[in-house]
């Protein structure tokens, strides 16, 4: 709560915290929204690509009724976000500001159009604050792979923040942003959330609109929030989901989101499949996870760990096949003819695509497009596109069975902290092990948290100062249950007693 | 006389064409097929454009309901299986007429599979969404070698039908016979402008031969985008031609994509099988598949009009017409000539014959092919009158004419006409009679070269009663009476 008669520190305020607040009178949204705009001009840590200009009073005027306010400028009042800044990853179109999904390709790109997630978001008083930097477009699990350079951990700088949301994940454990929307297509949500000690939800896929989010993997890319509490997140998913005429695989969410308020877990159900808790997990993570579990127990919620999902472990190679595929398709519009960057003028027409291409992707978009090329190329197909699908339903299936079982599948987020920059840069496989826990949910299209669970104490994760790196637990649900899942989290989450603004630079 | 071209002929193997057809139909929605945007007629360069079908970053498809109905009653047209769940696939290849860099299309599961036009059976009926339009600057007026090419994106996104026939086609004639079949049929379905000039309707055609009698498909070569039934015929021809001289100097045809030029006549390679695209079609993940619901098809059939197969049929057969087939095939092949001839019920089969004909050859070419018959100026009734007042002889077939004339330009009541201009046959009967009595007195020659046995010497007598009459005396009527009186 707010103590409305002393100072208090306007960024200490989470996100639901500061849009009471304004609706209250208590603080004013311009200068909520210029204090947030001097950190993230201040980032020493490469979060944001751009970030909204500084508007003169009175320059809202300009904003047609009904439509969002333009980046930077004070909402309406009365809406119930109230002018809350909010960072948005940069493969959100907004009209009239840079949007390059990490790319040299779209360098400069400035859309027509903005995002049905972002307008959602700003219809209902977001503050567009900047555009955050992450892996180009969207692949990469460290944001090493952006144009713009990689995004620095604010618990440790020489490490990697996660990826893809990198940037969105890292503002808001800075303090740079209250929250941030990012996207998750096998992890890009939840895992930078864990690696930067904050919340990520990676909603039921179809919740959210596709519409304007430049598409890495079609069937899997889902917005969703980072935020520094579940309150949050679930205030940021309200004012994102629907049905949106636009996207043909949208869906019209049952029920409206509400804020959680569950202090117990009493007759919760948490299944803990052996397939995502054992192999291949540090020591530090386990144990933050494993006392995560005896507090739910404490809470009241039971463990079953005889619950199986066992195509999960085959979910990773499904995952590098399928996303690869479609994405080898979607970024082929990338072709210097109508937008963004353009090389080999003068030569002829193969020519200048392959030298555009050769010069805006970097080298893991490149690796996958071709590994998405070669796995739909004919004769391949059925033995690589195809079985991957079938090990998709199969995921799928085991998920279903499984919450027959049991209310959550819980884990770790990811199978370690934060790895330093250049570790596994060069190699791709050892990377790609970062989405082992996150992909099955991301096939399975279900709702998934990651919400932090303390610092692991391990010799791999400490930092450099002492203190340990954020370890995420991983709640998953079945489809459209997200109202259960944010209360499950919010239990959790009190009971835990993370400060997610320890990394407040 | 070459004698020895003819000798051995015992040897020479006659070749049968092996042709099936690949039609490309522009269905007429308002909108495209996966955005909003209004279809486009001739609007300036890429104002008919949204992000979707520009391919921008982040832009997503939407199926468009009204192309799917149009997909339905195509494939009820054509008597086809309605995929009850079908879905649509990317078709993957560069090139600047395809902004997204893949086409959305139909693969392994489109909307209607199998079916039947008359004597051709279709393979399929699968929906797509059209490229852009590509003008090459300079020269060529091809790709190659122009100084620079201009994309118009208006046209990207039209929706498509893709039409693929069972290789039942024998010859380019009868390729010719069955596309404008399938015109006209397309055209009363309601679902395309069919306009080839204008490109609304497109076709390419899978061409082999093999030795007569032979069961077994030699190698097909695919003749690329012919737009006008001339243009295809002729193509067709050619590239038979071209295949049967190859067999016939025991070379072998190879599989190549090719394209007809209608000006010189020749064929020429667009590009050869080594140089075919790997599509790498898979799912479209952007869109859900299509399912068709019984309501969709109740809507898709109750849409259905007659077709003009069973329309001929039917004027041909029906016994309140009993039209001669040709007759029948006019009326039912321009949809709006048959409209007109059904607006009014015929009290006869010979009532029906009559205003046919004069419908097909005294209205339609004066009303002409811009505005359809129920939109002229003259009225159902106005014909019902004066095929009436035919057959009661009370106007002669000059009258007629001459009050269709009027009708046309002014419209208004046939029986005032009549009775303004005067055109009743006042010389009917007895008194046409006595003008063709007089006719023959001042003709004396004629009459005996007509009792002589050349009825071509009727000219002058015809010429003298039409001259006494105002034209309006009906001329197989006059030359009845000369015939009669002069007892030939
Ligand atoms: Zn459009």
């Amino acid at each position: 709560m707010v103590d409305a008669t002393g100072p208090y520190e306007l960024i200490a305020l989470s996100a639901a915290a500061a849009a009471r607040a304004i609706a209250a009178g208590e603080i004013d949204p311009t200068e909520l929204i210029g204090a947030y705009r001097a950190r993230a001009m201040a980032d020493e840590l490469n979060c944001f690509t751009w970030v909204a200009p500084e508007r003169g009073p009175g320059s809202g005027g300009d904003i047609a009724a009904g439509s969002s306010p333009a980046p930077g400028e004070s909402p309406l009042p009365g809406t119930p976000l109230g002018g809350v800044p909010l960072a948005v990853k940069d493969l959100f179109c907004t009209a009239g500001v840079p949007s390059q999904s990490g790319s040299r390709i779209l360098e400069g790109y400035e859309p027509p159009y903005t995002a049905t997630a972002v307008a959602r978001l700003q219809g209902a008083g977001a503050t567009l604050l900047g555009k955050t930097n992450q892996d180009e477009f969207a692949m990469g699990s460290s944001n090493e792979n952006s144009a713009f350079g990689p995004v620095l951990n604010p618990w440790d700088r020489a490490r990697v923040p996660g990826g893809s949301s990198g940037g969105s994940a890292a503002a808001v454990a800075a303090g740079l942003a209250p929250w941030a929307v990012g996207t998750d297509t096998g992890g890009s949500i939840r895992q930078p959330a864990a690696m930067c000690g904050i919340v990520g939800l990676k909603p039921t896929y179809g919740a959210v609109s596709r519409y304007g989010m430049i598409a890495f993997a079609s069937s899997l890319d889902q917005a969703g929030p980072l935020t520094r509490n579940v309150t949050d997140a679930a205030l940021m998913l309200r004012h994102m989901i629907g049905r949106d005429e636009r996207d043909a695989t949208s869906l019209r969410f049952p029920e409206q989101i509400e804020l959680p308020r569950a202090d117990r877990l009493d007759g919760v159900r948490l299944g803990v499949p052996a397939e995502l808790s054992s192999e291949g997990i540090e020591t530090g993570v386990l144990e933050r996870f494993h006392s995560a579990l005896a507090l739910a127990q404490e809470l009241g919620a039971t463990i079953n760990t005889d619950v199986m999902l066992p195509h999960a472990p085959h979910g990773l190679a499904a995952y590098y096949v399928i996303a690869p595929a479609e994405a080898s398709s979607n970024l082929a519009r990338f072709d210097g003819v109508r937008y963004g960057l353009r090389a080999g003028d003068g030569q002829d027409l193969v020519g200048m695509y392959t030298r555009t291409r050769h010069d805006g992707f970097g080298p893991e978009v490149k690796r996958r497009i071709m590994l998405g090329t070669y796995a739909l190329s004919a004769g391949y197909y059925d033995a690589y596109y195809g079985r991957a699908q079938r090990v998709r339903t199969k995921i799928v299936e085991d998920f279903r069975a499984a919450f027959e079982e049991v209310d959550f599948i819980v884990s770790p987020t990811t199978p370690g902290v934060a790895f330093e920059l250049g570790e596994k840069t060069t190699d791709p496989w050892s990377m790609y092990l970062n989405d082992a826990l996150t992909v099955p949910m991301s096939l399975a299209g279900i709702p998934a948290i990651s919400i932090p669970c303390g610092l692991s104490g391990s010799s791999e994760g400490k930092g450099p100062v002492g203190r340990g790196l954020p370890v995420g637990l991983q709640i998953a649900g079945p489809a459209f249950s997200e109202n259960r899942l944010l209360d499950a989290a919010y239990a959790l989450e009190q009971a835990i007693g993370f400060d997610s603004t320890a990394a407040h630079v | 006389m070459d004698v020895g071209r003819g000798s051995g002929r015992d040897d020479v193997v006659e070749y049968e064409p092996v042709i099936g057809l690949e039609i490309h139909v522009q269905l007429s929605t308002r909108t495209k097929m996966f955005c909003g945007c209004e279809l486009s007629f001739g609007e300036p360069p890429n104002t008919r454009t949204c992000p979707v079908c520009l391919g921008l970053p982040g832009a997503l498809p939407v199926a468009n309901a009204k192309a799917i109905h149009f997909g339905l009653m195509i494939g009820m047209a054509l008597e086809s299986e309605l995929a009850p769940r079908s879905i649509f696939h990317r078709k993957n290849y560069f090139y600047p007429d395809l902004p997204k860099g893949y086409q959305i299309s139909q693969y392994d599961e489109p909307l209607c599979r199998g079916g039947r036009l008359a004597d051709v059976r279709v393979h399929r009926v699968h929906l797509e969404e059209d490229a852009a339009k590509l003008v090459h600057v300079g020269e060529s007026g091809r790709i190659h070698a122009s100084d620079a090419s201009i994309v118009d994106f208006n046209r990207g996104g039209t929706p498509l039908a893709e039409i693929v026939t069972e290789p039942d086609v024998r010859s380019a004639e009868q390729a010719g016979e069955w596309l404008r079949l399938l015109r006209v049929t397309l055209g009363r379905l309601g679902v395309s402008d069919v306009n080839m000039e204008e490109g609304s309707l497109r076709c390419d055609a899978n061409i082999s031969v093999r030795p007569a009698g032979s069961d077994e498909m030699g190698t097909k070569t695919e003749l690329k985008n012919m737009n006008s039934f001339r243009f295809i015929e002729r193509g067709i021809k050619a590239e038979v031609i071209r295949q049967e001289k190859l067999l016939a100097r025991g070379e072998k045809v190879v599989q190549e994509t090719l394209h007809f030029d209608p000006s010189s006549g020749r064929i020429t390679t667009l590009r050869s099988k080594e140089e075919a695209h790997d599509y790498r079609y898979f799912p479209e993940p952007d869109l859900v598949p299509i399912a068709v619901s019984e309501e969709m098809l109740d809507t898709a059939r109750a849409s259905m009009p007659e077709l003009p197969l069973a329309r001929a049929e039917r004027f041909e057969h029906d016994p309140s017409y009993m039209l001669d087939t040709e007759v029948a095939k006019t009326l039912a092949f321009r949809t709006d000539l048959g409209d007109f001839l059904e607006l009014r019920r015929p009290e006869s089969p010979d009532e029906a014959r009559v205003r046919a004909n004069l419908i097909i050859n005294e209205l339609a070419p004066r009303v002409g092919t811009d505005v359809p018959l129920a939109d002229s100026m003259v009225t159902p009734d106005a014909v019902v009158t004066i095929s009436g007042a035919l057959m009661r002889k009370e106007i002669s077939i000059g009258g007629a004419r001459q009050a269709f004339d009027i009708l046309v330009e002014e419209g208004g009541d046939a029986d005032a006409i009549i009775e303004r201009e005067g055109l009743m046959s006042a010389e009917g009967g007895d008194e046409l009679a006595a003008v063709v009595e007089a006719a023959i007195a001042a003709n004396e020659d004629a009459a005996q070269k007509i009792k002589a046995g050349n009825p071509k010497a009727i000219g002058p007598i015809v010429g003298y009663v039409m001259r006494e009459t105002q034209g309006r005396a009906d001329g197989g009527e006059v030359t009845r009476l000369v015939h009669e009186q002069l007892g030939v």
